[in-house]
């Protein structure tokens, strides 16, 4: 029973890990399949994050704080997509323009708003996303193998991870099921046809990274409101460059999306659980490699795993009627 | 005829930068007619017709369709008014299924299930209706070319369009798709379509239109009943002089074996095989035509004798073998040989479009000891040597210091063919020679090729034109699927036995079903794509 009980826990957290991957890979997801490549998703995330929580802080309201935190990041969508498909720039030039932007003006802005160093008041009570206990989560507890997996793993998470898990199936049907998916889609493959179907390139290009702005807002105000409470400096932690490699690893699919996402959690998760480590392979781990094995898997898994992933054929191209 | 033009355009001119497309264009398309569009490469003919698509904007002029003056913005305007059209590249969706690509910017409404529903009810119709048969649930990038022009057809169809204009149609396709295309032309006709024919092949012209418009550097230059005119005409109206269209030359006088393969394979990087064990012979003063629709192992062929790509088998070159991977297989080493090439796609293999004319002359030679003084370069003496060919090959303007991309399709292809002709080599290796070339060039790059043959040289040509095949070569190999599929003499074969060679099928005595032609390229089409 230990064991389970350890195995629980260490789900929950990867499950908690890996709700801020999901949305920005899922955020990815949009953006490139309509062609669009975006790796100003950290950026985006990072920008959500502080004024999610700074806005939360400020009002109390952590909802307010999140509409502060998807609009800070489809703000930053705004100047990717202006630069990217209006003035048909080079699209990762703007995305690393964009991380470098909500690097620096997060931090500067909590110091001229707060004066604690770069990070916002610790947010209490209404300001910050509480875990939600399902229905009979309570009564069930102590009901032996189901009760811990529903009162520990599934029920008492923030509102915004359940939100994440559902985009899952939301995401697939909109691109699978829907004119708008099937458009979408087109565009990332071949702007020509969708253009001369009668359909406007531009449009959909802006949609896309207007969702793709959505979802990395709630990723970031996740970061700052449910996941911890507070902002501090860089907390977005390279999470956005990790989902972008699950989105590769998993080849643009949304389902794929979620199952890539939950191993870079769970690597996330054994992170925080070095005694898990030391009994599965019986000796002790530096606490530093021990952090740095997201990353590791993540160059490892790019490198070996992935097999031929196929990205959308226009892709970072701005799309130019020929001449 | 006493109702009013399907289309009529008054005036339009459109520039792109300092090039004027379209000067002051005006043209009247009546209804239920084929009107065929014919110009060279650059004569503004698909730049008038995707101003008529709304793809791009005129700068001046108007466009009335059926008689009313019809703002075309863009291509929604231009569906909405009942045009469609059929572009030189298909702007299909690969990995999406014939259905999603018709159904997609005319879906019926949010989602997609009933859309696709009725898509499929539309094409069993459409299909009886017109003799279009598609798969609707294959993807695109899985079928061949001819189906994938069908589903173009069947977008526009799907779109509610009377008038469709279609671009460059036949530059894909075999003689036997080719040949279906015009029946379904001539069956949309008797329907009471409207329809646009663009191209560059007189015969094509002849064959269905009713009325032929001729364009020149940007202008019309005339619009006459198909019955009232003839090849020559049309072709001295699009080029401005009197034209050539047959290659003048005498019988061959085959010498001694200068190029031996045998039993020649290649595999692509996927591990597909795409020579499956090729013999064949070219002699001094011959022209060996390679003919083939492309896709199916003539690029491999000419990168293998060109030294870029490894095989395997016997290559012999003046009775000495040369090798065929390893450090001795190069491009180098097959010009110490005496094997000059001309790469199929000269922009991307034969020239580097941002150099400059005189650096593009040196590439291959560039150790040429007339072309260095010392360890350096000799730039001027390039440039001299360069000028020279440029007078002799006519190409213009003569300026060596200008970039290759600033030249026009014909004369890159001739600095091609004077750095490669003028080494005097034994064996030359040419791919589509005239492709995205004008009559008045091809009739001069012709003649050179033939000129090399007088001289006693062997020529190995490979192009997808069966017309340029059957006018220059004096043996013609038929290539299917990585095989040579049989040898015709021009004057004992013709265009229909050589398409059903094309097609893999060797029995060509027999009748055969277009769907038979279909179905074998069909496979060649998924082999090439490694499905």
């Amino acid at each position: 029973m230990d064991m389970y009980l350890t195995l629980i826990q260490l789900l929950d957290s990867t499950v908690r890990l890996a709700t801020p991957l999901l949305l920005a890979c899922l955020a990815g997801l949009f953006s490139e399949r309509a062609g669009i490549f975006d790796i100003g998703l950290e950026g985006k995330m990072l920008a959500a994050a502080f004024f999610s929580a700074a806005v939360a802080a400020l009002t109390g309201s952590v909802w307010v704080g999140l509409l502060a935190g998807i609009a800070a990041s489809l703000a930053l969508s705004a100047i990717h997509g202006i630069a990217s498909i209006t003035f048909r720039g080079n699209q990762l030039i703007s995305g690393v323009a964009i991380n470098f932007l909500a690097a620096g003006m997060t931090v500067l802005i909590a110091q001229a708003w707060f004066r604690q160093g770069g990070r916002t008041p610790s947010l209490i009570g209404n300001a910050r996303f509480e875990p939600v206990t399902l229905p009979f989560a309570e009564a069930l507890q102590n009901v032996p193998f189901i009760g811990p997996l529903y009162y520990e793993l599934i029920s008492g998470h923030s509102v915004l991870v359940y939100m994440a898990f559902a985009a899952v199936p939301l995401t697939w049907w909109i691109l699978f099921r829907t004119r708008f998916g099937l458009r979408l889609r087109a565009v990332g493959e071949n702007p020509a046809a969708v253009d001369t179907a009668g359909v406007s390139v531009v449009g959909l290009r802006f949609a896309a990274v207007a969702i793709c702005g959505v979802l990395c807002g709630v990723a970031g105000a996740y970061l700052s409101t449910a996941l911890q409470a507070g902002f501090v400096k860089d907390m977005a932690a390279g999470r956005g460059f990790i989902a972008l490699a699950a989105l590769i690893f998993a080849k643009w699919r949304p389902w794929h999306a979620l199952y890539a996402t939950l191993l870079f959690g769970l690597f996330g998760a054994l992170e925080t659980r070095p005694d898990v480590i030391e009994s599965l392979i019986g000796m002790k781990v530096q606490g530093q490699l021990l952090a740095a094995l997201p990353y590791v898997m993540t160059v490892i898994i790019l490198a070996g795993f992935v097999g031929k992933a196929i990205p959308p054929r226009a892709g970072g191209e701005p799309y130019v009627k020929e001449r | 005829m006493t109702s009013d033009p399907a289309i009529e355009l008054k005036g339009i001119s459109k520039a792109f930068g300092p090039v004027q497309a379209n000067k002051d264009i005006s043209i009247r398309v009546m209804p239920g007619t084929i009107h065929g569009i014919i110009g060279e490469n650059g004569a503004g003919k698909s730049t008038l017709m995707s101003i008529l698509y709304g793809f791009y904007k005129a700068d001046k002029g108007e466009i009335f369709v059926a008689g009313k003056k019809t703002n075309i913005t863009d291509s929604q305007a231009a569906i909405a008014a009942g045009i469609g059209m059929v572009f030189q590249h298909f702007k299909l969706v690969e990995n999406f299924t014939v259905l999603e690509n018709v159904i997609l910017g005319a879906e019926d409404g949010r989602l997609l299930k009933p859309s696709i529903a009725k898509a499929r009810r539309t094409l069993v119709e459409l299909a009886e209706d017109y003799g279009l048969n598609v798969e609707p649930d294959a993807l695109v990038q899985d079928i061949g070319v001819g189906m994938q022009q069908r589903v173009e057809i069947l977008k526009a169809l799907y779109r509610q369009a009377d008038i469709l204009i279609l671009d460059e149609p036949t530059g894909v396709l075999t003689p036997a798709e080719a040949d279906q295309l015009f029946r379904i032309l001539d069956r949309l006709r008797a329907e009471g379509k409207t329809i646009i024919l663009i191209t560059h092949k007189l015969r094509e012209i002849m064959d269905i239109t009713d009325t032929v418009s001729v364009m020149r550097r940007g202008e019309m230059t005339a619009t006459v009943k198909t019955s009232e005119t003839s090849p020559a005409e049309l072709a001295e109206l699009m080029v401005g002089r009197k034209v050539l269209l047959r290659v003048d030359k005498t019988p061959a006088k085959p010498g001694p074996v200068v190029l031996d393969v045998q039993n020649l394979h290649v595999k692509d990087e996927k591990g597909v095989e795409r020579l499956r064990g090729i013999d064949l012979q070219v002699h001094a003063g011959e022209i060996l035509g390679i003919a083939g629709v492309a896709g199916n192992g003539q690029s491999e062929l000419l990168e293998v004798l060109g030294g870029y790509a490894d095989g395997t088998g016997t290559i012999t070159v003046n009775g000495e073998s040369i090798d065929l991977s390893g450090a001795k297989s190069d491009g180098q080493s097959r010009r110490a040989r005496g094997i000059a090439h001309v790469p199929e796609d000269r922009q991307r293999e034969g020239l580097i479009m941002d150099f400059h004319a005189w650096e593009n002359v040196a590439f291959g030679y560039h150790n040429d000891p007339s072309y260095r003084s010392g360890i350096l370069m000799d730039n001027a003496a390039i440039r001299a040597d360069t000028e020279g060919k440029m007078a002799r090959f006519d190409v213009r303007p003569p300026d060596p210091k200008l970039a290759a991309k600033n030249f026009s399709g014909g004369n890159q292809q001739k600095i091609v063919l004077a750095r490669e002709i003028e080494r005097n080599p034994d064996l030359l290796l040419i791919g589509q020679p005239t492709r995205g070339v004008d009559i008045g060039a091809i009739e001069f790059i012709h003649q050179q090729i033939v000129a090399l043959r007088d001289k006693g040289k062997a020529v190995l040509l490979v192009s997808v034109e069966l017309d340029e095949i059957m006018a220059l070569s004096d043996r013609i190999a038929v290539m299917f699927d990585g095989q040579i599929m049989g040898e015709r003499l021009p004057s004992e074969t013709d265009e229909k036995e050589l398409g059903l060679l094309m097609a893999g099928i060797t029995d060509t005595g027999a009748e055969h079903s277009v769907a038979e032609v279909q179905g074998n390229l069909a496979h060649v089409h998924a082999a090439e794509k490694g499905v």
